[in-house]
C-alpha cells in the first residue's frame, strides 16, 4: 500500500538533508578556491547569525516577520475561504468574478506597495496589507475550486437526508473540501512568507526583510545579508513542515489516498 | 413459505403520469424520457431495466426529487414530489459513501436529530444487518467495493425510509460479490418491508430481484412492457419459469440469446 513507509524515518530525513549538505559543501569549497568579496562563506554566515542572536536582534526580527505574516494570512483566510465557498457554489457570481481574478492574477502583490503606503503609511499595516493581498487570491481560488469539485452524489446524499443549508455546509461541504483546502493553505502560507520579506524591505524598520536591506545599507555586511536569507529559508521550511502535518489529519487524509481505494478485504 | 412482503393489493404508493424529460445541450433539444406512466404498490420491488444511457437513471433522479421533469407528474402517497425527502433514500453507486466518515459515521449520518442512545442502537443494528461488525471505525478507503455498498445501503435503511431508490447499486462489483449483495438486499427487503425502485441494465439481476420488471426502450425511453415475475423467493435460477421469463425479456429487448 504505502511503499514509502518501508523507508525508515531516519534514512528519509538523512536523504532529504543530503541535497542541502552538498550545497553547503560546494559553497565552502568554492569560497576556499576563490576567496573574495562576491559572497561570504558558510562559516562567516554562521558567525553572523550567532552575532545577530547575541545582540538580541534575531528573535525581534523573526517575531516581527511572523507577526505580519500571521495577521495578513489569517485575515486572507478568514475572508477568502468563505468567499471562495460562496463563489464556487453559485454559478452567476463566479462567472462575474472570474475575469476580475484573471486580471488581478498577473499583478504582483509588490506592485501594490506604493498604494499600501499611501493608504496605511509606512509601517506594519502596509506590510500586513501586502501579505493579505498576496494571500487572498490563491486562498479564494483554492476554496472555489474545492467546492466546485465536491462530488454531486455527496451533495445529493446530503440533501436527501434533509440537511438544512447550514448543516450541508458543516457536514458535507466542509469535510469534502478540507483535503484540497489544506494543500491550498500550505501553498498560500509559502506565498505569504515570500512576500513579507519583500514588503519589509520597503515599508518597515523591523523583520528579516529589513535586516537584509539594513545590513547592506549600513556597511555592506553581506554576511548578515546571507544570514537573513538563510533564516528566511529555514523558517519557510519550518512553516511548510508544520502545514504538512495537517495533511496527516484523519479527517483529511482520505483525500490524498484515493489511489489505494478498495485494497483491503 | 415465502417470508417476503405481499404488495398491498391496490394502493399505489408511487404514481407517475405523462412524464417527459428533455435536456437542452448546445442549443439542441434531446428527449430522454417520453410519456412514462407507472404505478408502484406499497412494499413492491420494481426493477427498471434498460440499455445504458437510455434515461432510466434520469427517471430515478426525477422520482427522487433531484431533477424536475419537463412535463408530467410524480406523486407519492398522493403528494407531488418537488425535491428530495428523507422518507425516500437514494442509494448511489459506491461513490455515495462519505470518505471522511467511518462506517458508523456514515450509517449514523441521517440520525443527527435522534437522542444519542437511540442513534447508537440504530447504528449497531444496521452494522449487524449488513454484516460489517468489526469494521465500525474503518474508513471507506479501507473497505472493498462490496463493503462500501453495504455501508450505503445501511445508511439509507438507518433513517427508516418507506422507499429506497437504487441506481445500479451493484454495477461496479465483481460478479460473485454482486450475487451475494442481491441475496442480502432481498433478505433486508424481507425484514424491512420497503418499497424498492431498482435501476439496472442487467436482465438476470432484474428477474432475480423484482416483483415486476419495467422494460425501457433505448433513448428517448418509453416503457416497452411491464413483466410480472411470478416466482416465489428464494428463486431457483435454473427453473423453467425463471428461464422463460428471462428469455422473454431478452426477446423484448431484441437480443439474440447466443454469443
Amino acid at each position: 500500500m504505502r511503499s514509502k513507509k518501508t523507508n525508515r524515518p531516519a534514512s528519509r530525513i538523512a536523504l532529504s538533508l543530503s541535497g542541502l549538505a552538498v550545497l553547503v559543501v560546494l559553497w565552502a569549497v568554492a569560497i576556499r578556491l576563490s576567496p573574495g568579496t562576491l559572497l561570504p562563506g558558510p562559516a562567516a554566515v554562521l558567525r553572523a547569525i550567532v552575532e545577530i542572536a547575541q545582540k538580541g536582534f534575531l528573535v525581534k526580527h523573526v517575531v516581527a516577520s511572523l507577526f505580519r505574516v500571521t495577521w495578513g494570512y489569517l485575515l486572507a483566510v478568514a475572508i477568502g475561504v468563505p468567499l471562495g465557498i460562496f463563489l464556487g457554489r453559485l454559478r452567476r457570481p463566479e462567472m462575474a468574478i472570474a475575469p476580475l481574478i484573471e486580471f488581478l492574477r498577473p499583478i504582483s502583490p509588490l506592485a501594490w506597495i506604493p498604494i499600501a503606503i499611501l493608504w496605511f503609511g509606512v509601517g506594519d499595516l502596509a506590510a500586513v496589507f501586502i501579505i493579505f493581498l498576496a494571500s487572498l487570491l490563491p486562498i479564494t481560488l483554492t476554496a472555489m475550486n474545492a467546492v466546485g469539485s465536491v462530488a454531486l452524489v455527496h451533495w445529493n446524499a446530503g440533501l436527501n437526508f434533509g440537511l438544512s443549508p447550514a448543516e450541508l455546509a458543516r457536514k458535507v461541504i466542509a469535510p469534502a473540501i478540507l483535503p484540497q483546502l489544506i494543500v491550498g493553505l500550505r501553498l498560500t502560507l509559502g506565498i505569504a512568507w515570500l512576500v513579507v520579506v519583500a514588503a519589509e524591505m520597503i515599508a518597515v524598520n523591523s523583520g528579516l526583510g529589513f535586516l537584509i536591506i539594513d545590513a547592506r545599507n549600513a556597511g555592506n555586511r553581506y554576511d548578515v545579508v546571507v544570514a537573513g536569507m538563510v533564516l528566511i529559508g529555514l523558517i519557510g521550511v519550518g512553516l511548510d513542515v508544520a502545514m504538512r502535518r495537517l495533511e496527516r489529519l484523519k479527517a483529511a487524509s482520505w483525500g490524498y489516498e484515493s489511489a489505494v481505494e478498495g485494497v483491503a478485504a | 413459505m415465502s417470508t417476503f412482503p405481499q404488495a398491498a393489493a391496490d394502493r399505489a404508493k408511487l404514481t407517475i403520469r405523462g412524464l417527459d424529460m428533455t435536456f437542452r445541450a448546445e442549443g439542441k433539444e434531446i428527449s430522454v424520457l417520453e410519456n412514462i406512466d407507472l404505478d408502484v404498490r406499497e412494499g413492491e420491488f420494481v426493477c427498471i431495466l434498460g440499455p445504458s444511457g437510455c434515461g432510466k437513471s434520469t427517471l430515478l433522479n426525477i422520482v427522487g426529487g433531484f431533477l424536475e421533469p419537463t412535463a408530467g407528474t410524480v406523486t407519492i402517497d398522493g403528494e407531488p414530489v418537488h425535491g428530495p425527502d428523507p422518507r425516500r433514500i437514494f442509494v448511489f453507486q459506491e461513490r455515495g459513501v462519505f470518505p471522511w466518515l467511518t462506517v458508523e459515521g456514515n450509517i449514523g449520518f441521517g440520525l443527527g436529530k435522534l437522542p444519542a442512545d437511540e442513534r447508537r442502537r440504530r447504528i449497531d443494528h444496521y452494522v449487524r444487518l449488513v454484516g460489517l461488525t468489526g469494521f465500525e471505525t474503518a474508513y471507506p478507503q479501507e473497505l472493498s467495493g462490496g463493503m462500501k455498498q453495504r455501508v450505503e445501503v445501511a445508511r439509507a435503511l438507518a433513517v427508516n425510509p418507506d422507499m429506497l431508490y437504487l441506481d445500479e447499486p451493484f454495477g461496479a462489483l465483481d460478479s460473485i460479490t454482486r450475487l451475494v449483495m442481491r441475496g442480502e438486499l432481498l433478505r433486508i427487503w424481507g425484514q424491512e418491508k420497503k418499497t424498492i425502485l431498482f435501476v439496472t441494465h442487467d436482465i438476470d439481476e432484474s428477474v432475480q430481484l423484482a416483483d415486476r420488471v419495467v422494460v425501457m426502450s433505448s433513448r428517448p425511453a418509453h416503457i416497452r412492457r411491464i413483466v410480472d415475475i411470478d416466482l416465489p423467493h428464494p428463486r431457483d435460477l435454473s427453473s423453467r419459469r425463471y428461464l422463460e421469463l428471462r428469455d422473454s425479456i431478452f426477446g423484448e429487448i431484441g437480443l439474440a440469446h447466443k454469443i
